[in-house]
C-alpha cells in the first residue's frame, strides 16, 4: 500500500475548524470541569455528613463509568431535560450536550486531585487564618485554595492532556471536531488512511509538546 | 414528547425472536468482560516486558521502551482503534487481507481490532507502572543479588518484580477498570458490548433514562467487583512485617 | 604463595571525579583486613571493585587467580565464590528466611532444594536464628536480619567474605550481636574484608588495617602498628576522632 498525503494540505483550513472546536470544548470543559470539581472537593472535605457523602457517591459512580457512556447519555438525554426544567421544546446540540458530559464527568476527577491539594496543605494554615479573625469561606479562598492550586497545577494540566485526547470520542454523536472532521475529509479525498495519520499525528505532537511544558513546570515548581 | 417510565422495560419482549431486552445486556457485559480480560492479559505480558526494558543499562533497549510509551500514550484512543480497524488490514498482505475483511465475520473483526487496540494502548500504561515499581526498589537490593552471583535476568525475576509487582497492585488496578471502561470504544466500530446493547434497548424501547442507569449500574457494581478482588489479591500477596502489606 | 584478593593500582572515576585513586594492596587466604576512614573516603567504592558491582578504569584486581576486571571473566560466577554483606542488610523481603538461604544455591549453584535447605538451616542455627526459618526479613529486628545476611552469604561456601558498614545501619544494642559472628567467623580462618568503623572488632579481630582518605590508601600496616603508631597525620586525626565516642 502507498500512502499519499497530497491532500491534506488543500484540506487544512477546515480540519483547522475541527481543531478549533476541539480546542473550545476543551477550554469551556476544562474550566467547567475544575469549578465544578472544586464545589464537590469542599463538598467531599466538609463536616456535613451528608454534603460529603454525596460527593464520593457523585466521584465514585462518575469513575466507575465510561466517558463515552456519559456522553451518549447526555446526547440522548439532554434535550428532555430541557424540557421538564423549561417546559418548552428548546433545540440544543450535540455540542452543548458534549460540553455538559464533559464538565460533569471530569469534574469527578479534577475534584480528586483538588481534594488531595487542599489536604496538602497544613492544617496550621488555616488555624492562622481563623486566628486573623477569616471566617471558612475566607480562609478557604485567600488562604487555602490559592496554595492548593499552586500545587496541583501540573496535576490539573496533565489531567487536561488526558481530556484533549478524550475529546475526540465527540465522534460517537457526529460532533465535527479535529478527528471526525479528519475523517470525514479524508473519505471525501478517497485518502481516508493519511488523514487518520495525519490527525493522529497532530494529537501527538500536541499531547506531547504540552506533557513536556507540564514536566518543566513541575520540576520549577518542586525547586 | 412525553417521557412514560417503565422499570419493567428490561424484561419485556425486543420483539425479536423471544428475547427480552435483559438479554441484550447479558450478551453486551459478555462481550465487554471478553474483550477486556484478553486485552489486560496481552497488556500485562507486554506492559512488564516494556517496563523492565525501560530499566535496564542498555540505552538502545531502553529508547525503544521510551518511544512506544511516548507514542501509545499521546496519541487518542480512538485514533488508535480506527488505525487497528481501518488501517492495519489494509497493510497485511493480501491472503491475510481477504480473510480479515471477507471470511471472518464482522462481529470477529471488530473483536480482534478492538482487543489489539487496548492490549497495546494498555500497555504503555502498565510499562510505566512496572517501571516506577523497579525504580522504586533500594539499588541495594540488585547490589544484592549480583553479589550472590544471579545474572541480570535472574536479578529481574526472582528479586525485583516479585518486589515491584507488589507494590504497584494499586495503580495496576486502576488500569484494569480503565481497560473495562476504554472497552466502550468498540461500540463505535460495531462491537455489541454493554454500551452499544444500551444504546440500541434506548432507541428500540423509548425508555433511555431506565436502559442507561441500569448500564450505569452494570459499570458501577462492576467496578466495584473488580477492586474488591484486587483488594484481595493485594492482601493475598502481602508479605509480612513489610509496611504497607496486610502482615505482622 | 599468591594472596586471595590482590587489588594492584587500582583507579576509578565517576565522569570528571575521581573516587579512587591508585589503590594496591592484597589480602592473604584468611586473613582479616579491616578497611577504616571517614565517610567519602572511598572505602565502598574499593570494595564493592573487588566483586565488580563497582567497574573501575585503571589497573586489576585478582581474586583467587581470575581477573575482576576482564570482560571474559563470568561475573556471576565469580561474585557467586565471594560472599558480601551490606550496610542495610538487603535480605529480599518477599522471601522468608529460609528461601532467603535457600535460593541463590538453587538458582545460582544449582544445589537440590533439600540440600539447599540443610545448608541455609544449619547456617542459620549458627547465627542463632533457627527459630526464625519460616519468618519474613520485616518481622526481624535489624541486628537479626543481618546475622541472616551473613548466613545467606556463608551458605555460597564462599571463598572469602567481604563487608559493607556491616553494623552501621544498626541500633547499638545490636551492634555486638553481629560483630560476634563475625569475630567467630574470623577465627575459624575466614578471608575477609571489612568497611567499619567498629574500632573495638578491627584491634580484636583484624591482622590488618587499611586506612583510606579522598580515594587514596594512606596507611596499611599490621593492626599493632595502625593503633600504636599511625604515620600519618589523618590517620592520627581520625583515630583520635573516632575514639572519643
Amino acid at each position: 500500500m502507498e500512502f499519499d498525503f497530497s491532500q491534506i494540505g488543500p484540506s487544512l483550513p477546515g480540519l483547522a475548524e475541527g481543531m478549533w472546536l476541539t480546542l473550545q470544548l476543551l477550554a469551556l470543559a476544562v474550566l467547567g470541569g475544575v469549578a465544578i470539581g472544586t464545589l464537590i472537593a469542599l463538598a467531599r472535605l466538609s463536616n456535613n455528613r451528608l454534603l460529603s457523602g454525596l460527593a464520593k457517591g457523585y466521584v465514585n459512580i462518575f469513575r466507575s463509568v465510561p466517558l463515552l457512556l456519559v456522553i451518549t447519555w447526555f446526547y440522548f438525554a439532554v434535550p428532555f431535560l430541557l424540557r421538564w426544567i423549561t417546559g418548552s421544546d428548546t433545540p440544543v446540540g450535540a455540542f452543548a450536550s458534549c460540553l455538559i458530559a464533559f464538565m460533569l464527568f471530569e469534574a469527578a476527577y479534577y475534584s480528586e486531585i483538588v481534594r488531595a491539594g487542599i489536604q496538602s496543605i497544613s492544617r496550621g494554615q488555616i488555624g492562622a487564618a481563623y486566628a486573623l479573625g477569616m471566617t471558612y469561606a475566607q480562609a478557604m479562598r485567600l488562604v487555602v485554595l490559592p496554595q492548593a492550586f499552586r500545587k496541583m497545577t501540573p496535576l490539573l494540566l496533565q489531567q487536561s492532556i488526558i481530556l484533549f485526547q478524550d475529546t475526540s470520542l465527540v465522534y460517537a454523536v457526529g460532533l465535527m471536531d479535529f478527528l471526525n472532521t479528519a475523517r470525514s475529509r479524508g473519505d471525501i479525498a478517497g485518502q481516508p488512511h493519511e488523514f487518520l495519520l495525519f490527525a493522529g499525528f497532530v494529537y501527538f505532537v500536541i499531547s506531547f509538546g504540552a506533557s513536556r511544558l507540564v514536566k518543566r513546570l513541575q520540576q520549577r515548581l518542586t525547586v | 414528547m412525553n417521557y412514560h417510565w417503565d422499570w419493567a422495560v428490561f424484561f419485556k419482549s425486543t420483539g425479536i425472536g423471544d428475547e427480552i431486552y435483559l438479554d441484550w445486556f447479558v450478551a453486551g457485559l459478555g462481550w465487554t468482560v471478553a474483550v477486556a480480560l484478553v486485552a489486560w492479559c496481552i497488556a500485562l505480558a507486554l506492559g512488564a516486558v516494556l517496563g523492565v526494558m525501560r530499566t535496564l543499562p542498555n540505552k538502545a533497549l531502553s529508547g525503544v521502551a521510551t518511544a512506544y510509551v511516548e507514542l501509545f500514550r499521546n496519541v487518542p484512543l480512538l485514533v488508535q482503534l480506527f488505525v487497528w480497524y481501518f488501517l492495519v488490514p489494509d497493510l497485511l498482505p493480501e491472503r491475510a487481507q481477504v480473510w480479515f475483511k471477507q471470511e471472518l465475520n464482522p462481529t470477529t473483526s471488530a473483536y480482534l481490532s478492538v482487543v489489539a487496540c487496548l492490549a497495546f494502548f494498555t500497555a504503555a500504561r502498565v510499562c510505566e507502572q512496572v517501571r516506577t515499581g523497579i525504580q522504586a526498589l533500594p539499588r541495594g537490593q540488585t547490589m544484592a543479588a549480583m553479589a550472590m552471583g544471579f545474572s541480570l535476568p535472574q536479578v529481574y525475576r526472582h528479586v525485583l518484580l516479585p518486589q515491584a509487582f507488589r507494590i504497584i497492585i494499586p495503580p495496576l488496578t486502576s488500569e484494569f477498570l480503565n481497560i473495562f471502561k476504554n472497552s466502550s470504544v468498540a461500540s463505535l466500530i460495531g462491537l455489541m458490548e454493554l454500551l452499544a446493547q444500551t444504546k440500541q434497548t434506548a432507541e428500540f424501547s423509548a425508555n433511555l433514562f431506565e436502559a442507561f442507569t441500569l448500564a450505569t449500574l452494570i459499570y458501577f457494581v462492576l467496578n466495584m467487583s473488580l477492586m474488591k478482588g484486587m483488594g484481595w489479591l493485594e492482601k493475598r500477596v502481602a508479605v509480612p512485617g513489610l509496611i504497607g502489606s496486610g502482615g505482622k | 604463595m599468591s594472596p586471595m584478593i590482590s587489588i594492584d593500582n587500582v583507579s576509578k572515576w565517576y565522569g570528571d571525579f575521581q573516587v579512587l585513586t591508585d589503590c594496591t594492596t592484597a589480602v592473604a587466604k584468611g586473613e582479616v583486613v579491616v578497611v577504616c576512614g571517614p565517610s567519602g573516603s572511598g572505602k565502598s567504592t574499593l570494595i564493592k571493585c573487588v566483586n565488580a558491582l563497582e567497574p573501575f578504569q585503571k589497573g586489576s584486581i585478582i581474586v583467587d587467580g581470575i581477573s575482576v576486571g576482564d570482560p571474559k571473566t563470568d561475573l556471576p560466577k565469580l561474585r557467586s565464590r565471594v560472599g558480601m554483606v551490606f550496610q542495610h542488610f538487603e535480605l529480599f523481603p518477599h522471601l522468608s528466611i529460609t528461601d532467603n538461604l535457600t535460593i541463590a544455591q538453587v538458582k545460582v549453584l544449582g544445589r537440590q532444594p533439600d540440600e539447599a535447605r540443610d545448608k541455609g538451616l544449619k547456617l542459620l542455627d549458627r547465627v542463632g536464628l533457627a527459630a526464625h526459618a519460616a519468618k519474613y526479613p520485616g518481622q526481624l529486628s535489624g541486628g537479626q536480619q543481618q546475622r541472616v545476611a551473613i548466613a545467606r552469604a556463608l551458605a555460597m561456601d564462599p571463598i572469602a567474605m567481604l563487608f559493607d558498614e556491616p553494623t552501621s545501619a544498626l541500633d547499638p544494642e545490636m551492634i555486638n550481636e553481629v560483630l560476634d559472628v563475625m569475630t567467630q567467623l574470623a577465627h575459624e580462618g575466614m578471608t575477609m574484608m571489612c568497611v567499619t568503623h567498629e574500632m573495638g572488632f578491627a584491634r580484636r579481630v583484624a591482622d590488618r588495617v587499611i586506612f583510606m582518605d579522598r580515594g587514596m590508601i594512606i596507611e596499611d600496616c599490621a593492626k599493632d602498628d595502625f593503633f600504636g603508631s599511625p604515620r600519618s597525620e589523618r590517620a592520627q586525626q581520625f583515630l583520635s576522632k573516632i575514639l572519643q565516642h
